[in-house]
């Protein structure tokens, strides 16, 4: 089916999100949609999707003009979505999943409107009847094997991977024939691996006629998959490119201007251990063991980047160097034993920390830039003496910090929810590194980030390992591990079943992230990452 | 606030989600003034502010329907509607407005008082209205700032009554059974009252710290405790039942512990008024001044954020619920040295409750507490006299406070009726970011 979105444009309060954007997609096309953060992708997929109404534009379809004023409309123009956070039912089966909303029932079904295969029941009541389990596993097991997405109709949607989930949004959309399908950043959750497969199912799909829109911020991605680029900037759209374009031109329109895609940085000179952690175990939200007998250290003037898809046990062991997560084994940083201590005294005891999830636990959303500028060293001088605020001083320090990371603020007094995502994060990044940090605890710098921000983020993270701060950086990013580290460590399933150096190719490191070294060094954990080379991955 | 609207409104058209990045920072520019287009711009936004006198308004409409549906003349009038339309009108004019100023004589200000200062009259009636709404706005201000103080670190203090039971018992206990020179024995009553609601509000935080329970629970719960645990010490003459007495009512408190009085006796405003604008005072300068006020905000904005920042959100939790349960404490202690009635089973009213709804309506900022203190203040007052003089209850007064907090409670409704755009603040703006990101 041919998609064509025509002169759509889309404003919230002051702010143009989408500004006369027009899109035409060929069936059988791959069509990546690039952008940086706050571009406007998602608002013109929401367009399409029927999650938000045009101020001005239409959709057609087959040159055919299509009213879309909710998802119910888009599925029945068979229009079908991947959205960046899934919509699964967890303790539901893929086949109970895959029928939600659009259930197939057999007998005692009460009367209902049948609207483009959906059943709409009388009065808004929830329709009533016996679910037809037969029927819903055999269709997810057909369109499974049609597209050799390899999914099993009776497994638990909570035990399996987010590589494996996606494929189960994927079929939803399948069984609702879309034929238009929509993927929204579907890459940041997968392995290397995973990535591999879905683009292998995307080219299946499009093979056989359908037209697939691919969002991402990732160059690289978008070259390998997109039959054509479209690149949007500031709610427009500025240019189509086909994938052979280069990264550094792809990068420019992205951004605007020329953009240094990779920090240059000179070799480490590791000093003194600084983080010292010994046989660490923490346990994750449900209580199962996601950190399990971590053994490692970081050394001033270096920067040790944890790889690893995200979900292996990460998250909790920074909450756990923070003291926010219980934990046992131990904690030294310069040789003071922190094991047990509160999150203020380690925080005392210098470590910054830049906290994964920015907008829950980084900043307070409605509290100022200033405010959030002293989040935790407002009861130090010169920001308190006693009990009382030194608001002056609290304004002049904010006043001059947002200068120099470059805060694109109105004012200090700015509420930090409204900063876009790249100057929220800078904001976290100049209050930790405003005040003398020993180590610096980082859970990714750059999610979410557009280019020129990762830019800057990047760069002052090797500034500090430069003025001889330890570093240590958690991303599932690899193109930052890459970038940054000078050592790598492997997390999987709550170990480091490996240290390498940044020189390893992509290729093995992906092997490693996704288990495939984890048989060999699972149960001997390295004493002492910081000399162990690169292990060599099995065969898993 | 305009500063924040006019960030919105200064983005070039074209300019997208990324907006902000491109305002140059433009920081120490100075914060919105009081400018008439300031104002017209606040009113068709819908500020809050604006909500909130438009709510009371929209309320006093309401509340004059009832007056008129409860005035027998007025209803007779309309009955013969098709011979006399004038004197429908005229009698639903003449109802609703002499229920009003009756209320607004009663509260505020008559002006008969003057005309009989000049001829001999007292002057300090002239005061009296005005007196005698701070009299009955003090105890809400107090338990409105206790429930504030919770609000602001995040919680619901559902248990002002229940802290207010607490500070009664120990200042009157003090009251009666101490004795002491003048001055320092009401001073020794009134921290007293202020230990006595803290240590009923610490049980919750401390309960809440170090299990977890929800405080809604608590403080509802801790409130029937607190309750019968009044009723059972008012019974018994070995506690706390005045001697001879068989009615549940505690002996009254020596007249050195009486709070002093500025016009008259009560319902007079005094002490017990200052006691309340001071304790606004000190909270207003303890949530925006002080560490300690900083900690309970980032508590109540992001308790996430708050303990990545190091703050320990459970000693804010305990800290927080000891000020309010003071704070409500506070408010017992100008009753029960405030007015010359002993303390009885029922004394504690409906301080706790009212002091959520004025919380609410003073949008738990302490300034805000002492105008919506003093409003609720005014029709308590008012009200009175409004039934003395025109026979209207003064049930219809409640049902006006019930109405403004509904109403200020549902801000699209007040939006939908006069037709007010959305605010510009930084709320919707928050909301919007976050959906374009991506």
């Amino acid at each position: 089916m041919k998609l064509e979105l025509r002169g759509i444009t889309k404003s919230f309060g002051g702010l143009v999100a989408n500004d006369h954007i027009d899109l035409v997609v060929q069936p059988g096309e791959i069509r990546a949609l690039l952008g940086e953060n706050g571009a406007g992708k998602t608002t013109l997929m929401n367009v399409l999707y029927g999650l938000v109404q045009p101020d001005e534009g239409e959709v057609l379809l087959d040159d055919e003009p299509v009213a879309i004023h909710s998802p119910r409309d888009a599925i029945r123009a068979r229009i079908g979505m991947v959205h960046q956070h899934f919509m699964l039912v967890p303790v539901f089966t893929v086949a109970e999943n895959v029928t939600l909303g659009s259930e197939r029932v057999r007998g005692l079904a009460t009367p209902a409107m049948n609207l483009g295969g959906l059943r709409i029941p009388p009065l808004g009541l929830p329709s009533f009847g016996l679910l037809d389990r037969r029927q819903a596993r055999r269709d997810v097991l057909e369109l499974s094997e049609r597209f050799g997405l390899r999914i099993d109709p009776d497994a638990l949607v909570e035990d399996l991977p987010v590589g494996v989930q996606q494929r189960v949004e994927i079929i939803k959309a399948l069984l609702r024939d879309a034929s238009v399908l929509v993927l929204d950043e579907p890459t940041a959750v997968l392995t290397p691996g995973e990535t591999q497969d879905l683009f292998r199912i995307m080219r299946d799909l499009r093979d056989g006629g359908r037209s697939i829109i691919f969002i991402s911020h990732k160059l690289k991605e978008v070259q390998a998959i997109a039959d054509t680029i479209t690149v949007i900037r500031r709610g427009k759209v500025v240019g189509d490119r086909p994938p052979a374009t280069s990264d550094a031109e792809l990068a420019a329109l992205m951004v605007g201007r020329s953009v240094q895609l990779r920090v240059s940085k000179e070799p480490a000179v590791p000093a003194d251990v600084v983080l010292d952690v010994q046989d660490l175990n923490v346990e994750g939200e449900r209580g199962e063991h996601s950190v399990r007998g971590l053994t490692f250290q970081v050394r001033a003037g270096e920067i040790l980047g944890v790889a690893g898809v995200q979900g292996n046990g990460q998250t909790e062991l920074c909450e756990a160097l923070m003291g926010l997560r219980p934990s046992t084994g131990s904690v030294h940083l310069d040789g003071a034993d922190l094991s047990h201590a509160s999150t203020r005294t380690r925080l005392r005891a210098g470590i910054g920390y830049v906290p994964e999830d920015r907008s829950e636990d980084g900043l307070v959303g409605e509290f100022s830039v200033a405010d959030n500028l002293i989040l935790d060293v407002f009861d130090r001088p010169p920001y308190a003496s006693g009990i009382a605020l030194n608001l002056a001083a609290i304004r002049e320090s904010a006043t001059r910090r947002v200068q120099e990371y470059d805060v694109r603020t109105t004012s200090v007094l700015t509420p930090a929810g409204t900063l876009s995502g790249g100057n929220q994060q800078k904001v976290v990044v100049a209050r930790e590194m405003g005040r003398d940090v020993k180590l610096l605890l980082v859970s990714q710098p750059t999610r979410g980030l557009d280019v020129g921000s990762i830019e800057f983020v990047h760069k002052r993270l090797v500034a500090q390992r430069d003025a001889g701060a330890a570093v240590l950086i958690v991303s599932s990013e690899l193109d930052e591990i890459y970038a940054l580290a000078d050592r790598i460590a492997v997390m999987y399933e709550g170990r480091i079943v490996a240290f390498c150096p940044p020189t390893i190719s992509e290729q093995e490191l992906g092997l490693l992230m996704a288990g495939g070294g984890a048989a060999g060094s699972a149960d001997a954990s390295p004493e002492d990452g910081s000399q162990t080379p690169a292990q060599e991955p099995e065969q898993s | 606030m305009s500063d924040q609207s006019g960030a919105g409104h200064s983005v070039p058209p074209g300019a997208t989600a990324t907006a902000q990045d491109t305002g140059p920072p433009a920081p120490g520019e100075p914060r919105g003034r009081l400018t008439g287009s300031a104002i017209i711009q606040a009113v068709a936004e819908g500020h809050s502010a604006v909500i909130t006198i438009l709510a009371v308004f929209v309320a006093l409409v309401i509340g004059g329907l009832l007056i008129v549906a409860s005035d027998p003349v007025v209803l007779r009038a309309w009955d013969s509607f098709g011979y006399a339309p004038g004197a429908a009108f005229s009698a639903t004019w003449t109802s609703v407005s002499s229920a009003y100023s009756a209320l607004f004589e009663g509260s505020i200000f008559s002006p008969g008082t003057i005309s009989a200062a000049f001829h001999g009259g007292s002057i300090a009636a002239i005061f009296y209205p005005l007196s005698l709404t701070a009299f009955e706005a003090t105890p809400l201000i107090l338990t409105g700032l206790s429930v504030a103080v919770a609000f602001r670190a995040g919680m619901f203090n559902i248990g002002a009554a229940g802290q207010w039971i607490g500070g009664a018992l120990v200042a009157t206990w003090l009251g009666y059974a101490v004795h002491l020179p003048i001055a320092a024995h009401a001073v020794v009553c009134v921290i007293g009252a202020f230990a006595g609601g803290a240590v009923i509000g610490w049980i919750v935080g401390e309960v809440k710290a170090r299990t977890g329970a929800h405080e809604v629970i608590l403080t509802i719960m801790l409130n029937y405790v607190m309750y019968n645990l009044l009723s059972f010490l008012l019974s018994s003459q070995s506690a706390m039942q005045a001697p001879g007495q068989t009615n549940q009512v505690a002996p009254a408190i020596a007249a050195s512990a009486m709070l002093p009085h500025v016009g008259g006796p009560p319902p007079q405003a005094g002490v017990g008024f200052l006691i309340a604008l001071a304790a606004a005072a000190a909270l207003a300068w303890l949530l925006s001044r002080s560490t300690v006020g900083f900690q309970f905000r980032t508590v109540g904005a992001s308790p996430s954020a708050a303990r990545s920042a190091g703050i320990r959100v459970e000693r804010v939790w305990v800290l927080a619920f000891l000020i309010a349960g003071g704070l409500a404490g506070l408010s017992a202690a100008t009753i029960v040295q405030g007015q010359t009635q002993p303390l009885t089973f029922n004394s504690y009213g409906t301080y706790g409750f009212d002091g959520i709804t004025v919380a609410l309506l003073g949008r738990a900022r302490p300034f805000g507490v002492v105008i919506a203190g003093l409003l609720f203040g005014a029709l308590n007052g008012g009200g009175t006299l409004m039934e003395a003089a025109t026979g209207v209850p003064a049930d219809v007064v409640d049902v006006i406070k019930g109405l403004i907090v509904l109403l200020v409670a549902a801000p699209p409704l007040i939006r939908l009726l006069f037709r007010l755009r959305r605010s510009g603040g930084a709320g919707p703006q928050a909301v919007a970011a976050k959906g374009w990101s991506g």
